[in-house]
């Protein structure tokens, strides 16, 4: 493989991590939302959330990515493939956190917001204080287990256009009739982007101290 | 008083007037859905003085102490906190009505709490378990409230543990550490739900020492216990509870002394080797 070759699978290696990155991050924010709703007493806002979390968590993902990608030119909207692409894995990815983030929340022991009734905590300084902290540090090995699922689904982003490491490796193999080289390189590249993340996440969960609550 | 029947309730020797009670509840019943846990128990918790809540288990010490701190809604009745009531109030038709979030805030700010299971929060040190409230409902500065929650730490014997997180920390410690986090609101009572009931048996004395010192500094505890040492030594008042009903309550001789009641007789058995044999 040339040099000129190897630097396009590592520029569309980086493209798969931003667009990976940016999705996780938005799937975080809509999570966080859907997550709220979820646990809501007020079934207005609780049964969207759950109508929102058993669509994207029970279509596949790819359909989800057709779908998007051909529903929003259909109602006259115009937007590049990549935002189409970022759409559809943020959506996905949002109704995995949230339920995530739910379980995190559930399992904030009751006797711990008990002592923060206690020293009179108002319910909005618990869930700042107590609750969401201890919640995001129980949730965090379930967020990087999705941040490394997003980052291999987003191999699916392909077949809307996207350019990114699975699509450019399909488009050398093609041209230069080696795909067993080209997708021996992708495979290394996202095992590397994944152990890197999974480091990253155990050097996190480390530093977030839970104890033994 | 020595002239009472064995079998009747007794009553204390001297009778506290109502102002001078830390905690008075009235007519307090609680019903978990068709189990009666509490059959309308009237206490009057001294000023100043240490009260023990014991009895066998499920006789509904712990549910009476979470029903006095509002963490459980007593079904009728009414809790009052130096006069001012908590939670519910009486209406003049005789009902109850229930009290505002910040009422309630209000009154049991002026309540310490100790769980058995400590509750300590564990993405905080134990200097941060502290000062949390004095920082974010007292508004406290973080270096003044530092200081205090200082004292506080060093009141339980803990100053060189404040960096550590509960996790680091044993049993024992993070317990003293709970009381230091109630102490740290200058509470005008403070009540232990079983503070030892979940540490290993050599760890219970440095939490009863620290209670005993609280206790000695004219506090006012009431503390659900089953450490009947504890309770017969440091106890000023002895509430028993059977069957959630309050079987006794008085003075240490008055309860443990003879005659005895049967059902308390009966219980004390139970603890002949685990340190209560003087008293049996």
């Amino acid at each position: 493989m040339s040099l000129r070759l190897f630097e396009l699978m590592l520029w569309a290696a980086g493209y798969t991590v931003v667009i990976s990155a940016i999705s996780i991050v938005i799937g975080l924010g809509i999570g966080l939302l859907v997550c709220a709703a979820k646990l809501s007493p007020n079934r207005l806002l609780s049964l969207p959330a759950t109508l929102f979390i058993s669509f994207f968590r029970g279509v596949p993902l790819l359909v989800q990515l057709l779908l998007i990608y051909n529903l929003l030119p259909a109602v006259g909207i115009s937007v590049p493939s990549v935002v189409a692409a970022v759409v559809g894995l943020s959506l996905c990815t949002a109704a995995y956190q949230a339920e995530n983030l739910r379980g995190g929340f559930n399992s904030v022991p009751k006797g711990l917001l008990e002592a923060a009734d206690m020293v009179g905590l108002t319910p909005w300084q618990q869930l700042k204080r107590i609750r969401a902290p201890i919640a995001f540090r129980l949730t965090l090995p379930a967020l990087v287990n999705e941040a490394i699922l997003i980052l291999k689904a987003s191999s699916l982003i392909s077949v809307v256009g996207v350019i990114e490491l699975t699509r450019m490796a399909q488009n050398l193999a093609a041209s230069t009739y080696k795909p067993l080289l080209f997708y021996s390189v992708a495979g290394a590249l996202y095992l590397v982007i994944c152990w890197t993340v999974a480091g990253g996440g155990a050097l996190a969960e480390r530093m977030a101290r839970v104890g033994r609550a | 008083m020595s002239d009472t029947a064995p079998l009747a309730p007794r009553a204390s020797t001297a009778e506290t007037p109502e102002a001078d009670a830390a905690v008075l509840v009235r007519g307090v019943t609680k019903r978990f859905g068709d189990t009666e846990v509490l059959a309308g128990i009237d206490l009057k918790v001294p000023t100043g003085a240490t009260t023990c809540l014991i009895g066998p288990s499920g006789s509904g010490k712990s549910t009476l102490l979470r029903c006095i701190a509002f963490l459980e809604e007593a079904t009728t009745g009414t809790i009052e906190i130096h006069g001012d009531p908590l939670g519910f109030a009486e209406a003049p038709d005789g009902g109850r009505t229930r009290l505002s979030p910040q009422s309630i805030r209000a009154v049991r700010s002026r309540i310490g709490m100790v769980f058995q299971q400590f509750n300590l929060w564990p993405h905080m040190t134990a200097l941060g378990n502290v000062c949390e409230a004095l920082v974010t409902v007292r508004r406290m500065r973080r270096s003044e409230a530092e200081e205090h929650g200082m004292a506080q730490l060093s009141r339980v014997g803990l100053a060189n543990r404040a960096k550590h997180y509960p996790s680091e920390l044993s049993g024992g410690q993070q317990q003293r550490v709970a009381i230091a986090r109630a102490l740290a609101l200058d509470p005008e009572v403070m009540l232990f739900d079983e503070p030892t009931a979940s540490l290993d048996p050599e760890l219970t004395g440095e939490v009863l020492n620290v209670m005993r010192d609280l206790a000695g500094s004219g506090m006012t505890l009431l503390v659900v216990t089953h450490e009947i040492g504890f309770a017969a030594t440091v106890g000023q008042r002895i509430a028993f509870l059977d069957h959630g009903r309050l079987l006794l309550d008085g003075t240490p001789r008055e309860v443990f002394g003879e005659p005895r009641h049967p059902r308390l007789a009966q219980f004390l058995e139970t603890y002949l080797d685990r340190g209560a044999a003087a008293l049996v």
